[in-house]
């Protein structure tokens, strides 16, 4: 019952955030990226800005707005290439096992052995800022979580009866993997999915916010962030709506990656 | 045990290398940073002595067997920036860091775990409910805004504590706080979980039907039990408290080992990347390495494993 509840609070959450990427231009009261002087640093509430502008004078509704369409993209974006890259992986080293299975999972190991935030951060500030390279830097850091995961589940799925069974039958190792491997080991991929999903968001908006990642004037939660630290003692507001936006759909997806598991893993409920 | 000590020690080495190995290659693939350190208006001719003199003309395998020559021996080279040993600029600033993550480790420990254990003794009442709505936000607000909002509140408002950098007491407040306030989050709820896991279990009906003190049955037959799983996850968390302090030691001016990264890494002074990268995993293993022994001690069925 309380499990539900927390699990419709987080669609809520999470939904608000999904309509506001997809229905950005027509939400938005103005354009993201256009500032007027005249109307610099309006706290909220002032007529037509109803959250204020920023120090360009530009919309913070609209740019928080725009922002959610940035952070959910980098978000999908890594989460799609972190999994299938990840699980197609774990998938190989734990059906074929042998020395490139070991070694494989030893360089997961090695890159384990190192702070997630700190690895993308280091590979962000080589490979170069901007949208693409965030999303290459994320996913470079993140895949070796799905690895770990899938080949575990697959070491024990490759015992079970009907593997064996269709091992007997002479079907092919591919279709054995593909048809009867994969669709036992897919809850667990979506699980670790949703569950990595606010991380790659927060790390995303944590790394524009350090001066990486993704750079002004493109509205994202992470850079407004990092730009509002200069107008702390005057504009308020330019630091809590970004940040409260990015906290909330974290949250929302929090609540339905926990949801999510204990539906389809019954075992992990507490 | 001491076989296994010494396998572990080995993969250190091991991590420590690839890393480095790795670090070493995606920097060199980046761009050599020699325009960045030079004035604009440079000739062509001092260019290239420059870059002959710090060993960027050679074929990149030279390149890397000297680097590493000169990593066996702890020298990194000078910093671009600030002419000085890297090795010694990191180390310098390693022990910032580490009072602001043993703190925040303290904090966590101190808040985290009575959360959890009270949470999971009176399940489904306020003290569950506050304590776990806590955690869960605790857990989706990003740190680095949260410590934007507390320096709003703290220092820009209330004028109560200082906004950055260090010196008394009162700089320690905030970004204890926030490095602290992710990790204890995750271990409250781990807590909980893994204590009322062993709840149900039925040595604890027996010690209640032998008529123990409740405190005893919480504090000797639970919590020794539900430790297992807590100290695992407090390990690896421990070590992403470095990664934490990359992010805090920003917000805060803190002179640590982490904002000396962010600026090397802004700046291109790969010899101090290199020499943090360096550091950074050798404490982050060895962190590791500690954990599983502080395992074995509390659970001697995984000592032989």
């Amino acid at each position: 019952m309380r499990r539900n509840a927390l699990g419709i609070l987080g669609m809520v959450l999470a939904g608000t955030a999904i309509v506001a990427a997809l229905a950005a231009p027509l939400l938005a009261p103005h354009d993201p990226l256009v500032g007027d002087f005249a109307q610099s640093l309006k706290p909220p509430g002032t007529a037509g800005h109803p959250w204020g502008t920023d120090q360009l004078g530009r919309d913070l509704l609209s740019r928080v707005i725009y922002g959610a369409r940035i952070a959910l993209f980098i978000g999908i974006c890594v989460v799609c290439l972190t999994a299938v890259v990840g699980g197609l992986l774990g998938l190989v080293a734990g059906y074929f096992g042998g020395w490139p299975g070991t070694v494989l999972m030893r360089l997961v190991d090695v890159q384990l052995s190192f702070p997630f935030i700190f690895l993308a951060l280091t590979i962000n500030a080589i490979v170069g800022l901007g949208l693409r390279n965030i999303i290459i830097s994320l996913a470079a850091a993140g895949w070796v979580v799905y690895a770990r995961v899938v080949r575990g589940e697959v070491l024990s799925v490759k015992q079970r009866e009907y593997v064996q069974a269709a091992a007997a039958l002479g079907l092919g190792r591919g279709r054995i993997l593909f048809r009867h491997v994969l669709p036992n080991v897919l809850p667990s991929i979506l699980v670790v999915a949703s569950l990595q999903f606010s991380q790659f968001i927060v790390a995303e908006a944590a790394i524009s916010f350090l001066g990486f990642g993704v750079q002004p004037p493109t509205p994202a939660w992470g850079s407004m962030l990092s730009e509002s630290r200069d107008f702390l003692y005057v504009a308020w507001w330019l630091a809590a709506f970004p940040g409260a936006a990015l906290a909330l759909t974290a949250l929302g997806i929090n609540l339905v990656g926990d949801w999510l598991r204990d539906v389809l893993d019954p075992k992990s409920r507490a | 045990m001491r076989a296994y000590v010494l396998s572990r020690l080995g993969q250190t080495v091991l991590v420590v290398f690839l890393s480095l190995t790795a670090v070493f290659f995606l920097a060199r693939l980046g761009g050599d940073p020699v325009l960045l350190f030079l004035p604009m208006d440079i000739q062509a001719k001092d260019l290239n002595e420059f870059r002959e003199r710090l060993g960027f003309n050679d074929p990149l395998p030279v390149q890397y067997g000297r680097f590493m020559a000169g990593a066996i021996r702890g020298d990194f080279g000078e910093s671009l920036r600030y002419k000085q040993d890297a090795l010694g600029l990191v180390l310098e600033r390693l022990p910032a860091t580490l009072r602001l993550g043993g703190l925040a480790l303290l904090l966590t420990f101190c808040l985290a775990i009575p959360v959890g254990v009270i949470s999971a003794m009176r399940r489904g009442s306020v003290w569950d409910y506050v304590g776990m709505g806590g955690a869960v936000l605790g857990q989706a607000i990003p740190g680095f805004w949260l410590g934007l909002m507390l320096i709003y509140f703290f220092s820009v408002r209330l004028g109560w504590l200082p906004t950055g950098g260090t010196g008394g007491l009162t700089h320690y407040v905030m970004p204890v706080l926030v490095l602290a306030s992710f990790y204890a989050a995750r271990i409250a709820r781990l807590t909980r979980s893994s204590v009322l896991d062993i709840l149900g279990e039925d040595f604890i009906l027996t010690a209640r039907a032998k008529g123990l003190a409740e405190l005893v049955v919480v504090a000797k037959h639970t919590l020794k039990n539900a430790a297992i799983p807590i100290v695992t996850l407090a390990g690896l968390e421990t070590g992403q408290l470095l990664g934490g302090a990359v992010i805090t030691e920003t917000i805060f001016a803190w002179p640590g080992v982490g904002r000396l990264t962010v600026q090397a890494l802004l700046n291109r002074d790969f010899p101090v990347v290199l020499a943090a990268v360096f550091v950074i995993s050798l404490t982050y293993t060895l962190i590791n390495l500690l954990v599983d022994l502080i395992y074995g001690w509390i659970d001697p069925r995984t000592s032989r494993a």
